[in-house]
């Protein structure tokens, strides 16, 4: 099963690769990972996107709290949540196409945020399935780049992860 | 005033009370080797090998209850630690490594003698750190050993840049230290422990199995009290020998691959397991489907949360220091009214002793060849089985573990996680110089013994009187063993040919050599070596090449799908 794994860890050089270490070493999946400051500067906050066995799962809650740097983990799976992700996505936009794409990208919530006369870069925010649809809406082939973040997620209501 | 960063790591060590480390020196740790030079607190046992350092400390963690530490310098002298370093971290032992780096304006320019320490080592250490500024030294040194030691104890490595062991700063030694995202439990959930209590009293078919976390929690008084309360069996582990006397009549020898028939039978019949300090792996339980398929209620102490319900699913977790948990729970067996399953128990036991009755570890012995168990009796019986006993890793690891029967923890000293070849004579120097007038063995065969052999240069410098079993069978015994079983008999690279006159080089380095090629001669030789309590003995005990070690579970069965030695 898709979990969605948040983490408050020491902003110190070096963890970020104990986390991706403990992952390969150990063979567990990693469909994404997101990482930067939070607003305490001494603090960075990770998401991980994984999958796995119940089994596996936590054992992967086990072995994040054991890493020295990782001060706090919470599997935003195990209750309400919100999670979106950018996606920048330039695209061949010339004749009908330019119309075309503009409503695609209004249909999706999505903007436009650089025009030249032969493309279109497209920003949208989504939860990872949302812009997986977008790409599947569109016509594949006028597709020049895409670059995605990975998820980032927040609990909802009272379900705060802070020291 | 103030000191030098390498200064300020020496008076580290002093704060911290350490009165011996294990290295080599090098051009990254000059300094730090300057800085000993200039002082007499902390004394330095020079090697022949940074692996043999890092072994060295690790024997000296093991055989005390006290942090080892090593030197090595930057680059090779990192990644020749780096086997020693990964033993420690599978067995658990806490060490603080202090390596020398590069100075810090060469870092990542694939300067001389650089690798990424800290990169290197990550998978196998429970922390490193690298120091960039001499302020954060003697912080991070305080960190390091209580990181060491304290919750799941295991290595640490400090990496510190040429240029900052010779920058000053003012040295002050923090009294305590905190790191906010570690707090490793003590006490185990209350709750958790009357339940285990409530299982325990219920139980039919109760067994308990004790690993290494009994010994590196110090807890064997708080088992043996537990265990003798109960009146239940007990196994202990390759890693947990000693923490349950080996002797004693409840005591069924040691469980898993070769482990005897009625502690594995025992492990899987029982209808609850309590678990303690030890971690179901794959030596122990073989295959997880197989173990299974009889129902248990699985009691599970340890520190380590990660370490339950990793490979076997268990009822009852508790995290907590071993020696707490089982004091708290002993507390709750003397508080309660309820007593033990009597008459079940004395059935059960009435099991056990059947399977007991098969005499598993039996072998046949000769008045013509030397047969290798034959030895590790003749060695119990010789050091009154009061010897601090290291092994290297192999059939004599297995017959040492098998018929040397510890009835003390600290006094097996082996590489059960790693399954390190070349550990034993290092880490035996290490214990030797914990405890100066024990008597220290290392039992060894022909082919791991000269893993580390340039050790008895060491061992002559400091006059380390140790005494060395080599089983030597002419053979990598376990690879024979396993070639012959699974492989067809093609003995495939593990014949041990061109060896040198084990003799002859023993003497080359200053020490006294014996080869032993008859049954008869093996007492004698172990009493003479044994009496020179001033020399290093190097015992060439030529043994029967064929010998394999039984019992066996073969890799991937169950508990039960056991191999028993031919019948006698």
């Amino acid at each position: 099963m898709r979990h969605i794994i948040s983490l408050l860890m020491e902003n110190e050089a070096g963890a970020l690769s104990r986390v991706a270490g403990l992952f390969s070493a150990r063979g567990y999946n990693i469909e994404s990972l997101s990482v930067a400051p939070t607003e305490d500067a001494t603090l960075s906050r990770m998401t991980i996107v994984t999958s796995g066995s119940d089994d596996v799962i936590e054992q992967i809650n086990k072995q994040l709290n054991k890493l020295i740097e990782v001060v706090t983990v919470m599997d935003l799976s195990e209750g309400e949540h919100i999670e979106r992700e950018l996606m920048l996505v330039k695209v061949r936009a010339v004749g009908e196409m330019r119309e075309e794409m503009a409503r695609m990208t209004e249909i999706f919530h999505g903007r436009i945020i650089d025009v030249t006369d032969k493309t279109y870069t497209i920003e949208l925010t989504d939860t990872v399935s949302g812009l997986d649809n977008f790409l599947q809406a569109i016509d594949r082939s006028l597709i020049l780049e895409t670059v995605r973040t990975g998820a980032s997620g927040i609990g909802r209501g009272d379900r705060i992860l802070k020291l | 005033m103030k000191l030098t960063g390498a200064e300020i790591a020496i008076r580290c060590l002093q704060e911290e009370g350490v009165e011996h480390v294990f290295g080599y020196p090098g051009g990254a740790v000059l300094f730090l080797y300057d800085a000993l030079f200039n002082q007499d607190k902390v004394k330095h046992i020079l090697v022949r090998h940074e692996q043999a350092a890092v072994h060295a400390a690790d024997g000296y963690a093991r055989s005390t209850d006290r942090v080892g530490v090593a030197f090595v310098t930057s680059g090779p002298g990192v990644t020749n630690a780096v086997t020693g370093i990964a033993t420690a971290y599978l067995d658990s032992i806490p060490l603080v490594i202090i390596s020398g780096q590069v100075p810090t304006g060469a870092i990542g320019e694939d300067a001389f003698q650089e690798v990424d320490a800290v990169g290197i080592t990550r998978p196998c250490v429970k922390h490193n750190f690298l120091v960039k500024d001499v302020n954060e030294i003697a912080n991070t040194i305080k960190k390091a050993f209580y990181l060491a030691r304290s919750g799941r104890p295991g290595p640490v490595l400090v990496d510190i840049p040429k240029d900052v062991s010779n920058q000053k700063a003012e040295f002050h030694y923090p009294s305590t230290v905190s790191v906010r995202s570690y707090h490793p439990a003590q006490h185990g959930e209350v709750g958790q422990i009357k339940q285990a209590a409530q299982l325990l009293l219920g139980a039919k078919r109760p067994m308990v199995y004790a690993g290494g976390g009994v010994v590196l929690s110090d807890a064997s008084k708080q088992l043996t009290e537990l265990v003798r309360v109960l009146g239940f069996p007990c196994t202990n582990t390759l890693m947990g020998l000693g923490g349950y006397p080996a002797t004693d009549k409840q005591s069924l020898g040691m469980p898993g691959m070769h482990g005897t028939l009625e502690a594995n039978m025992a492990m899987q019949h029982c209808d609850v397991l309590l678990a303690v300090g030890a971690r179901f792996d794959d030596r122990v339980i073989g295959n997880v489907e197989h173990f299974n398929r009889e129902k248990r209620k699985i009691i599970h102490i340890d520190i380590d949360p990660s370490s339950i319900s990793k490979r076997v699913k268990v009822d009852v977790p508790i995290v907590g220091d071993v020696a707490h948990v089982l004091g708290d729970l002993l507390a709750v067996l003397h508080g309660s009214k309820q007593k033990p399953e009597q008459q079940a128990l004395a059935a059960w036991w009435v099991q056990i002793e059947e399977w007991r009755g098969k005499r598993c570890l039996g072998y046949k012995n000769s008045d013509e060849i030397i047969k290798p168990q034959f030895v590790i009796e003749k060695l119990y019986e010789v050091t009154g089985g009061d010897a601090f006993i290291t092994s290297d890793v192999g059939q004599h690891q297995m017959w040492t573990a098998q018929y040397y029967k510890f009835d003390q923890p600290r006094r097996w000293i082996n590489s059960g996680g790693l399954g390190t070849m070349g550990f034993g004579m290092p880490a035996a120097m290490g214990v030797q110089m914990a405890h100066p007038d024990a008597t220290v063995a290392c039992v060894t065969g022909e082919g791991s013994i000269q893993m580390n052999i340039q050790e008895l240069s060491t061992c002559k410098q400091f006059r380390l009187p140790l005494k060395i079993v080599v089983l030597n069978n002419r053979y990598l015994g376990m690879v024979r063993q396993w070639q012959e079983f699974f492989h067809g008999n093609r003995y495939s690279e593990s014949y041990m040919d061109a060896l040198p006159d084990f003799v002859k080089l023993a003497e080359a380095y200053g020490h006294v050599g014996m080869r032993i090629e008859k049954p008869s001669d093996v007492e004698p030789a172990l009493k003479e070596a044994f009496a020179r309590k001033h020399d290093l003995v190097f015992m060439d005990f030529r043994t029967d090449q064929t010998e394999n070690v039984f019992p066996m579970v073969p890799g991937g069965k169950g508990l039960s799908e056991v191999i028993l030695a031919e019948e006698l």
